[in-house]
């Protein structure tokens, strides 16, 4: 009988660093047809409801980046991290601890227009995932705690305290006694790029965020550093590459952009805080940042993937009537079919005579 | 005491699923496989053994239902750990990811309803609550006086050598993953039959990730496995208590004490850094590929 086996490759195919995602994509749709069709759907038509419908008005392309956005800068922190190990898996908070910050500056200045206002909530952000992001860094680096679970159990923390907050000190004194905060102001929010449409000009400092991440990553040392300290950490360790300061900085960055993608979905689409800020954003990121295969303009198309998947699960929840978790079934087989198919970069597939 | 009885008895409890789901999860990483999926086989396993009992099957049933669900699940994390020796974390994350995704899918039919929980055997509690200290037993004996816990160990910690004498590393990883995957899946059986006989989405709430926390703060030991677990159940039921007796407390901060609590307790066996170097299995999380 003939077997396959895998051959490990002399150098990593570089057409398989491309052709990875979309084998795990064709693979993710054929593992979801026996899915839908125990559902009692007809694939096809539920398939064309997914990826195709969301993207066929102008609206439906304004949202597909809005929701993309998000995505694209979580996913480019944690990219980061995960080149040098450091496996944040924690973002989610990170991001709901910066949209926290930027809403309370929002509301702190809600009287009067101030050109400042949008900056600041920005700064906020970004400081407020620094500084959640900080408690992992610290207990990693000083008491040797896994940073895993600790960024995880940080969500559940920042999401009751997003809760509390929302119930109690930031809930909108005329709001009826609805668990959430006032409106934020005029100066507080980003204004459309079209009328009517929800898509905002913070995609553009997403832009330059896969910019700076592309710098720091294939074009500075400490992206060489990082780099190795993942791959190879005794190599790192033998080069002085000091171990504490790279962890440090893996979850600091992963810590700015997750509070920054809070922010911009609080000060953009949101307009406001309640406790349920994120329909898992956090999370999807980590499918986002493997699906770019760690670097920025993967991170890119990944993020417009999985925005993809989420619209489409929408769109297939309200013509459909399919629910809409049908949506994060597919991310978790399209991350597991990514990895499988990631093994083609180093390995070709051979058959044994 | 009227009121210690309760408290006693809800920390039995609450520690159950907590046990069933770390003791798996020892025994996988004692194999040297760490599996993140915990939460997602938990969770399949819930809605699998809600849906069983609400057809009007015994709990039994859907007891090993929701095991066989679960184990299905941990199959699937299995073939890319170790067939593709695929990064585990990652594919842990997926696991977990899919499994909310699929038991959200599953829960949605189920509505407002419930279902009769499992019915007391002894003290007021039922028999699952003692399986699990049983299990924790059995696995202690297992690690440590068979000659299979000392093969599962080996491999733990030198696959390679392991392998050279004639061990099938792969295979005896698969059965751990398999192991764990049915603990899991008991673990969320009880959660969605006997804890709370209701179905709500994401219901196991991080429990999963105790579990995995559990693990470590155990030093990879079953009996230190139970102690945390009664640690935990008892935080947990503490703060439900402060809660219904109306501690002028938000209760948010209440509900936040458990996962606090895993932190705190995780700093504090990981202080020292010899304690983690001296338990922890030396291949833990690294792929094994055969030809290296």
């Amino acid at each position: 009988m003939n077997r396959l086996y895998l051959e490990r490759r002399a150098v990593p195919s570089r057409l398989m660093g491309v052709g990875a995602p979309v084998l795990a994509l064709a693979a993710m749709i054929l593992c979801a047809i026996p899915m839908l069709r125990l559902e009692g759907l007809e694939p096809l038509a539920t398939l064309r409801v997914f990826f195709l419908q969301p993207l066929s008005t102008g609206n439906g392309i304004s949202e597909w980046l809005l929701k993309a956005n998000p995505l694209i800068l979580i996913g480019l922190g944690l990219a980061v991290g995960y080149r040098a190990n450091v496996w944040n898996i924690g973002a989610e908070g990170m991001y709901t601890v910066g949209a926290i910050c930027a809403g309370w500056v929002a509301l702190r200045f809600a009287d009067g227009t101030h050109h400042w206002l949008l900056p600041a909530m920005m700064l906020a952000g970004v400081l407020g995932g620094m500084a959640w992001a900080a408690i992992p860094a610290f207990l990693k680096t000083r008491l040797n705690t896994s940073e895993i679970l600790v960024s995880l159990m940080l969500t559940y923390v920042a999401q009751l305290l997003l809760a509390w907050l929302v119930n109690g000190p930031m809930q909108d004194p005329g709001g009826l006694n609805y668990p959430q905060t006032a409106l934020f102001s005029e100066s507080a929010t980003f204004s459309p790029l079209v009328a009517g449409m929800r898509l905002n000009a913070s995609i553009f400092i997403t832009l330059g965020v896969v910019v700076l991440t592309w710098l720091l990553l294939d074009r500075s040392f400490l992206g060489f550093q990082l780099k190795v300290s993942g791959q190879a950490p005794a190599a790192a360790r033998y080069a002085g590459f000091a171990q504490a300061r790279l962890i440090w900085i893996s979850l600091l960055i992963s810590g700015a952009t997750a509070g920054l993608a809070g922010m911009f979905e609080a000060a953009g689409p949101l307009g406001q805080l309640s406790p349920v800020i994120s329909p898992g954003y956090g999370f999807a990121a980590i499918i986002v940042a493997f699906i770019g295969r760690l670097r920025p303009v993967g991170v890119v198309f990944g993020g417009l993937l999985l925005s993809l998947l989420y619209l489409g699960g929408e769109a297939a929840q309200m013509t459909l009537n399919v629910p809409a978790a049908l949506s994060r079934c597919f991310q978790g087989l399209l991350l597991f079919c990514l990895l499988a198919a990631d093994v083609l970069v180093d390995y070709r597939v051979r058959v044994m005579p | 005491m009227s009121l210690l009885l309760p408290l006693l008895n809800g920390t039995l409890v609450a520690a159950t699923p907590l046990i069933f789901a770390a003791i798996g999860e020892l025994i996988v990483e004692r194999s040297g496989v760490m599996n993140l999926g915990i939460e997602g086989m938990m969770l399949i396993g819930a809605a699998t053994a809600f849906g069983v009992a609400l057809g009007g099957h015994p709990a039994f049933v859907a007891v090993i239902v929701a095991m066989l669900a679960a184990t299905l699940a941990a199959s699937l994390f299995a073939i890319l750990a170790l067939g593709f020796a695929v990064n585990q974390y990652a594919a842990g994350l997926a696991l977990t990811i899919l499994g909310s995704g699929i038991s959200a899918v599953i829960g949605r039919r189920f509505g407002a309803s419930s279902v009769t929980s499992i019915p007391k055997v002894l003290f007021g509690l039922d028999p699952l609550v003692y399986m699990a200290l049983a299990l924790a037993a059995l696995v202690w004996w297992f690690l440590n006086r068979t000659r299979a816990g000392l093969v599962l160990r080996a491999v733990g910690e030198a696959p390679h050598s392991a392998r050279a004498i004639g061990y099938p590393v792969i295979r005896i990883r698969y059965l751990a993953i398999v192991f764990g995957g049915a603990m899991a899946g008991l673990a969320g059986a009880y959660l969605s039959l006997v804890y709370t006989p209701l179905w709500v989405d994401d219901m196991s709430a991080g429990r999963g990730w105790i579990a995995q926390a559990l693990v470590v703060f155990a030093t990879w030991r079953p009996g230190r496995v139970v102690l945390g677990a009664w640690l935990f159940g008892g935080v947990t039921v503490a703060q439900l208590f402060a809660q219904t007796f109306g501690l002028h407390v938000p209760t948010q901060f209440m509900s936040a004490l458990p996962y606090v609590a895993t932190i705190l307790v995780l700093v504090a066996i990981s202080r020292n850094p010899q304690t983690l170097r001296l338990n922890t299995p030396l291949s833990l999380a690294q792929p094994f590929r055969p030809d290296r």
